[in-house]
């Protein structure tokens, strides 16, 4: 479904990506691992077209989406629930999701009918799936951070996304949060069918969730495959895993 | 799951009642404020209009009177120089305020924050200047005097309803905007363009479609302006209105709709009275804007509205 081949990205001097390469099939749960300042964030704005990448391809569902610009990638069915929360701080929670909806539907022109009338049940569903429901009405600037990277969740489910790519969905969450959003996850995955791709540094949550595990090193690859070939790669051992490993 | 509607009962009563008021004012006062009141109406529609971009779209906009200027100036240089009769005039004069809204919007809307505005102030200017430099045209800096009005709207009292008519219309329609799904995602660009874009909106599309739309309803403002006064000036689009419509957005409360109307009949009113007094008119502006950023950050109503929103949100919770 998503294929990242080669792809490099450099800020000034700096190259933050430098040789990443990925695979994603269609249902799968993938993760991205890999030590602070690896490139797991640039990676996935390279991917949602949020930066442009310098060089390398993104195929997703066999066409070549590197360098378009954010709204078009969404529209293709990929949309990303961010690291560092990014949310509508002024709107309600409700709104929040509600936009990412109408964005979805392309509704976002229409400028006579009143938008209470429109994507109230579809966002009505995702809150109750997310479990947000109950602080629909709060103004989202308000959340505490367990709820606002729910929230980012909620957003990026707006848009009903056949790939959705989370940047570390549990960060500075509590561990109920996480455990109630690991199964959210699942659930996302098993029930609604939503290829999953994300990148923690929570290695329990890794191994527990994703069928397949890429490994990043400064800016590069270096190695991708099931959890067991991941866990037992020298490369991996050596670079990053070291005693974890065996956890 | 709670029940969303676009206006509340009680602030149906409120406008309806609001509206009586003004409906009524013209038998109840003078000349004079009869002429002020309605200047207020036209001054509120003004701000309301640049609202729709800078309090629901986050974008600073700093040239609006010129959409103001040149709505008033379209409708009058119709009249006068092309002989059209004054409601087409009316009519075109906005017509020709969005379009070049949008071709203000073309040029500048790709830039970052500060430099859309900059470059809208220098834009700006160059339309006032050709305004006040072509004087065979546009009567220069004289400014045109004696617009023909229709005569069913000759006398203060046409002008007054007719100004009421159409500005209660106009806000009608603006607060249909602000709410349907192009004014939400409005505010989510607002609040966050980057994420705006990553969930699928055209950004730069969008704000271009807002600044059209506060370009159209700047233009009725001043056409507006044309039937209450007779006149134009040059100062109409002169950058320091612009920044006095700025202040009325943000006096009135620039997070609420009705606000920048309150603002704008504030601002007028305040005019109006200390005229008497001063001749410093844009110290005692600068003066307000001071005591704003100090007391009230977020306006007179949006003030309010926070206290009362925080008393009602209890309520709603049970
Ligand atoms: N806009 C930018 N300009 C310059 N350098 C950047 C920029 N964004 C990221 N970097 C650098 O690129 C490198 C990779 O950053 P990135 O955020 O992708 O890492 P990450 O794997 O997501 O790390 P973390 O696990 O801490 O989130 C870091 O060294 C970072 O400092
Ligand atoms: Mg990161």
């Amino acid at each position: 479904m998503l294929s990242v081949q080669h792809l490099r990205k450099s800020f000034g001097p700096f190259l933050a990506v430098s040789d990443a390469n990925l695979i994603v099939e269609q249902g799968e749960i993938v993760a991205v691992i890999g030590p602070n300042g690896a490139g797991k964030t640039t990676l996935f704005k390279l991917v949602t077209g949020q930066l442009k990448p310098n060089r390398g391809q993104v195929v997703f569902k066999g066409q070549d989406i590197a360098g378009l610009s954010p709204h078009r990638v969404c529209r293709r069915g990929l949309s990303l629930s961010y690291q560092v929360v990014s949310v509508f701080p002024r709107m309600s929670v409700f709104e929040n999701v509600r936009v990412a909806v109408l964005a979805r539907r392309r509704q976002v022109l229409r400028l006579f009918t009143p938008a209470v009338r429109l994507a109230g049940e579809e966002t009505w569903e995702i809150l109750n799936n997310v479990g947000l429901a109950d602080k629909a009405g709060l103004i989202s600037g308000t959340l505490s951070h367990g709820d606002s990277k729910v929230l980012e969740m909620a957003i990026a489910l707006g848009n009903r996304p056949e790939l959705l790519i989370m940047d570390e969905p549990t960060a500075g969450m509590s561990p109920e949060e996480t455990r109630a959003a690991m199964g959210l996850i699942q659930r996302l995955n098993g029930d609604m069918g939503i290829t999953i791709l994300f990148c923690e540094h929570d290695m329990e949550l890794v191994f527990n969730l994703a069928q397949r595990i890429m490994v990043m090193r400064q800016g590069k690859t270096i190695a991708q495959g099931t959890c067991d070939e991941v866990r037992c790669d020298e490369n991996v051992q050596q670079a990053y895993l070291g005693g974890h490993g065996d956890a | 799951m709670q029940k969303q509607k676009l206006l509340g009962s009680r602030s149906l009563i409120l406008v309806a009642l609001l509206l009586a008021a003004l409906a009524l004012f013209p038998s109840m006062a003078s000349r004079y404020y009869i002429y002020l009141v309605a200047l207020m109406m036209v001054t509120g529609l003004l701000a309301t209009s640049l609202n729709l971009v800078l309090g629901y779209g986050g974008m600073y906009q700093f040239n609006h009177a010129v959409f103001y200027g040149v709505g008033a100036y379209a409708a009058a240089l119709l009249t006068v120089r092309g002989g059209v009769n004054p409601w087409w005039g009316y009519l075109l004069g906005p017509v020709v305020a969005a379009a070049l809204s949008l071709l203000m919007g073309l040029i500048c809307v790709r830039l970052s924050k500060l430099y859309f505005g900059m470059l809208q102030i220098s834009l700006g200017s160059l339309v006032w200047a050709v305004v006040f430099r072509w004087y065979s045209f546009t009567g220069g800096d004289d400014g045109m005097h004696g617009v023909p009005v229709p005569r069913l709207i000759g006398s203060i009292d046409g002008a007054y309803y007719f100004v009421l008519i159409v500005t209660v219309v106009c806000l009608a329609v603006m607060y249909l905007i602000v709410n349907s799904p192009f004014g939400r995602v409005f505010q989510s660009i607002r609040d966050n363009p980057e994420r705006a874009e990553a969930i699928g909106v055209n950004v730069r599309q969008h704000q271009l479609v807002g600044l059209v739309i506060a370009g159209f309803f700047g233009g009725v403002a001043g056409t507006l302006f044309v039937t209450v006064e007779g006149s134009v000036f040059p100062d109409m689009l002169f950058w320091t209105l612009s920044l006095e419509i700025i202040i009325m957005c943000l006096l009135g409360g620039w997070f609420t709709f009705l606000g920048p109307m309150l603002g704008g009949g504030m601002v007028v009113a305040l005019r109006a009275v200390v005229g008497i007094y001063t001749d410093y008119w844009t110290m005692v502006l600068g003066i307000i804007l001071m005591l704003l950023i100090f007391f009230l950050p977020e306006g007179v109503l949006g003030f309010f509205t926070a206290r009362l929103g925080r008393g009602r949100a209890v309520r709603e919770g049970d």
